[in-house]
């Protein structure tokens, strides 16, 4: 006899099934909501119109170089082709629609990712105890392998891009949960000990000093959750996530190369938008914050 | 009367306060022996002292001696072990957190040793916190904050971030937050410890300054590990050691009478008339002297030093006037007076020399 520890996990995964299906459903109509939304009004405008809004957001947050970047990396995914003096232009690969399905994915596992992660960051910089008991959780997130959880994610939310959702927020939620507690934790505790001295109350003291202080922290913690979202694409995409994964799994299950190589190359060109967009708005928190002394 | 009253005031962090006080108190073991014992670690000792109202009271002691627990077991940001403090007669050590905040907004204000300002508002906005958690408007407090900050000389950066000023300047922002809400009680945290010497003694004539002009004047609660400033700055002043007060007395009875050796090793190579202000030696003009004062312009301020003043005083025909910074006479002090204090000085440290060469002539035998 062994034990059957699996056993009794399928059992406890079937048992959520039959008796919280009502939860799980709402669960899955906020997210696909949430989602198409995005999808809907990142597609509102044609491809070269985004890329120009892309490319003003980058220049506005980070700097001309990132803007460039941007200018010519999206365009390359974009499905722009002109004709002149009878010659074909061909601009873009045309992958625009799943870029645009991946970003907003991503936009919305890391908005739940922050909207859990920060609250709990918070609670586990002011608790020690509950730090101890988050730390191990958030540990077991992190390294267990995503395929683990993609099965229950699916038996419990079905194919498609929820569950794919569901996994990039189990995997990317840590790093957010992880800094704000560091930045919370970090804060001077001179700084501290002159809110309290001038008689703030616990919540006046989060807003007004505590959560200020540890934003370029947290805004890092941001920066990580999104990278490690867009980490999920491919693995979103073997559930039946639409997005640019898709190119990816069937490169790789048709042995097709170049498409393959098309849509990580689109994977590579949105990681490096999002981070360098995320990394200079926490830049600029920090230096609006910058250490006394 | 007393504004700040603390009687048997105790901190034991960890293990066992109950066994370690025990230990310390009734078996006279020492801090480190507690420690030792218990793993307690005794930071303040039985300390009682009172604070009289719009005085500086100094308290001062080398580096872990107690100084800055003791001061935050006043306003309660570390919770005293036994004993009791009483503000204005009221007992803050049963306050609850509500009582505890309205004593902190309304009373007291603290000052820090690295400034503890905000850095993610403006100064302007450091200097109005206070107001603004206790709810005042914006328009009032900002209008409140600028008074102060004109009052502390740093009129014109109320929008500059506090990490672009000097330390000084820092410091200065630091004393008006705890200013700007007219505070009955200020403590001070080795307020100045951090600035250079050139600027702390700025800060410290400042101070003085500041506090001679106010009406009601603030009472200062001052912590410092330097002697120099103790006795500049201190009406009164307590010498802490390994956590408790070792001797309570003004800056003169503690240079002439120091309670033990302790005491006696800090202050035996002081040159008293470099430390100790003229309002100690000065008196209230007598007979026809003020009249006589009007006809000459000089004039002292009361924190100048004897040593500073001696020049003065020997080439004046009568007393010199002593007027604080709004020109208002504080008293007058005359040759006799600076003269005695000279040569009280002076036997004072010849006395203790030959102590030391009658220590050392002892030991090498
Ligand atoms: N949170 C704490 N836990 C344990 N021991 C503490 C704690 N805070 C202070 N102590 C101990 O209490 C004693 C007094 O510390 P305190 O900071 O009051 O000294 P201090 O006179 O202000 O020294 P300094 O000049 O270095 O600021 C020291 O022995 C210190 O190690
Ligand atoms: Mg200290």
């Amino acid at each position: 006899m062994e034990l059957d520890l699996g056993g009794w996990f399928a059992l406890l995964i079937q048992w959520l099934k039959a008796n919280l299906g009502a939860f799980f459903d709402g669960v899955t109509t906020v997210i696909g909501t949430t989602t198409s939304a995005l999808e809907d009004v990142l597609l509102f405008l044609p491809g070269w119109a985004m890329v120009l809004v892309f490319t003003a957001l980058a220049w506005w947050v980070a700097t001309r170089g990132v803007a460039l970047f941007t200018f010519f990396g999206m365009g390359l995914l974009t499905d722009l082709q002109f004709t002149l003096f009878g010659t074909e232009f061909v601009i873009g690969m045309g992958y625009w629609d799943i870029t645009m399905q991946t970003l907003s994915l991503i936009v919305t596992a890391s908005l739940f990712s922050l909207l859990v992660g920060i609250p709990v960051g918070i609670w586990a910089a002011k608790s020690d105890a509950v730090d101890k008991t988050v730390r191990p959780i958030l540990d077991f997130m992190q390294t267990m392998p995503p395929f683990v959880y993609l099965i229950p994610a699916v038996v419990l939310f079905g194919l498609g891009t929820v569950p794919g959702v569901i996994a990039t927020f189990i995997f990317a939620t840590p790093p957010c949960v992880r800094l704000t507690n560091l930045g919370i934790r970090q804060v001077s505790e001179e700084a501290i000990e002159a809110a309290q001295s001038f008689g703030s109350t616990p919540t006046q003291m989060l807003v007004k000093v505590e959560f200020p202080m540890a934003l370029p922290t947290i805004l890092a913690g941001v920066n990580q959750t999104v990278l490690l979202a867009l980490s999920m694409v491919v693995i979103a995409a073997l559930i039946g996530s639409s997005g640019l994964g898709q190119p990816v799994v069937e490169g790789l299950t048709q042995l097709r190369i170049a498409k393959g190589f098309e849509g990580g190359l689109g994977i590579v060109i949105l990681a490096i938008f999002l981070d360098r967009v995320t990394q200079a708005a926490g830049e600029k928190a920090g230096a609006s914050t910058a250490q006394t002394r | 009367m007393a504004v700040i009253e603390a009687e048997h005031l105790w901190k034991i962090f960890g293990g066992d306060p109950d066994r370690a006080r025990t230990l310390a108190r009734d078996e006279g073991l020492s801090k480190a022996k507690v420690k030792e014992e218990t793993g307690s670690v005794i930071a303040v000792n039985n300390a009682s002292f009172d604070v009289k109202a719009q005085e500086i009271f100094v308290v001062m002691g080398l580096s872990g001696s107690g100084k800055s627990t003791l001061l935050r077991c006043v306003n309660r940001l570390i919770e005293p072990t036994f004993g009791s403090v009483q503000v204005d007669g009221e007992e803050v050590t049963t306050y609850d957190e509500d009582e505890l905040r309205q004593l902190r907004r309304t009373k007291m204000s603290m000052v820090f040793q690295n400034f503890g300002l905000f850095p993610h508002r403006s100064v302007l906005g450091n200097v109005e916190y206070g107001l603004e958690v206790s709810g005042m408007d914006e328009s009032k407090r900002q209008e409140k904050a600028r008074r102060t900050l004109d009052l502390v000389g740093l009129e014109g950066y109320e929008d500059s971030n506090p990490g672009e000023l000097s330390g000084g300047m820092q410091q200065r922002v630091g004393l008006a937050r705890a200013l700007v809400d007219d505070p009955e009680i200020l403590l001070m945290d080795e307020a100045f410890s951090a600035l250079d010497p050139l600027i702390r003694e700025e800060m410290q004539n400042e101070l003085l300054d500041l506090q001679d002009q106010w009406d009601p004047a603030c009472t200062i609660l001052f912590i410092t590990h330097d002697l120099d400033e103790a006795l500049k700055m201190g009406d009164r002043i307590a010498i802490m050691k390994d956590g408790w007060i070792a001797q309570i007395g003004t800056p003169t009875e503690i240079l002439m009478n120091p309670a033990d050796d302790y005491v006696e090793s800090f202050v035996q190579n002081v040159d008293r008339t470099k430390v100790i202000p003229v309002r100690t030696v000065m008196r209230e003009p007598r007979g026809d002297e003020a009249d006589h004062l009007s006809e000459t312009d000089a004039s002292v301020s009361p924190h100048t030093s004897i040593a500073e003043v001696l020049p003065m005083v020997l080439q004046a025909d009568g007393p010199v006037a002593v007027r604080d910074s709004g020109e208002v006479l504080q008293g007058v002090v005359s040759r006799e007076d600076v003269m005695e204090e000279v040569t009280r000085n002076a036997s004072n440290v010849s006395k203790t020399r030959e102590a030391t060469r009658q220590a050392k002539a002892m030991e090498a035998a």
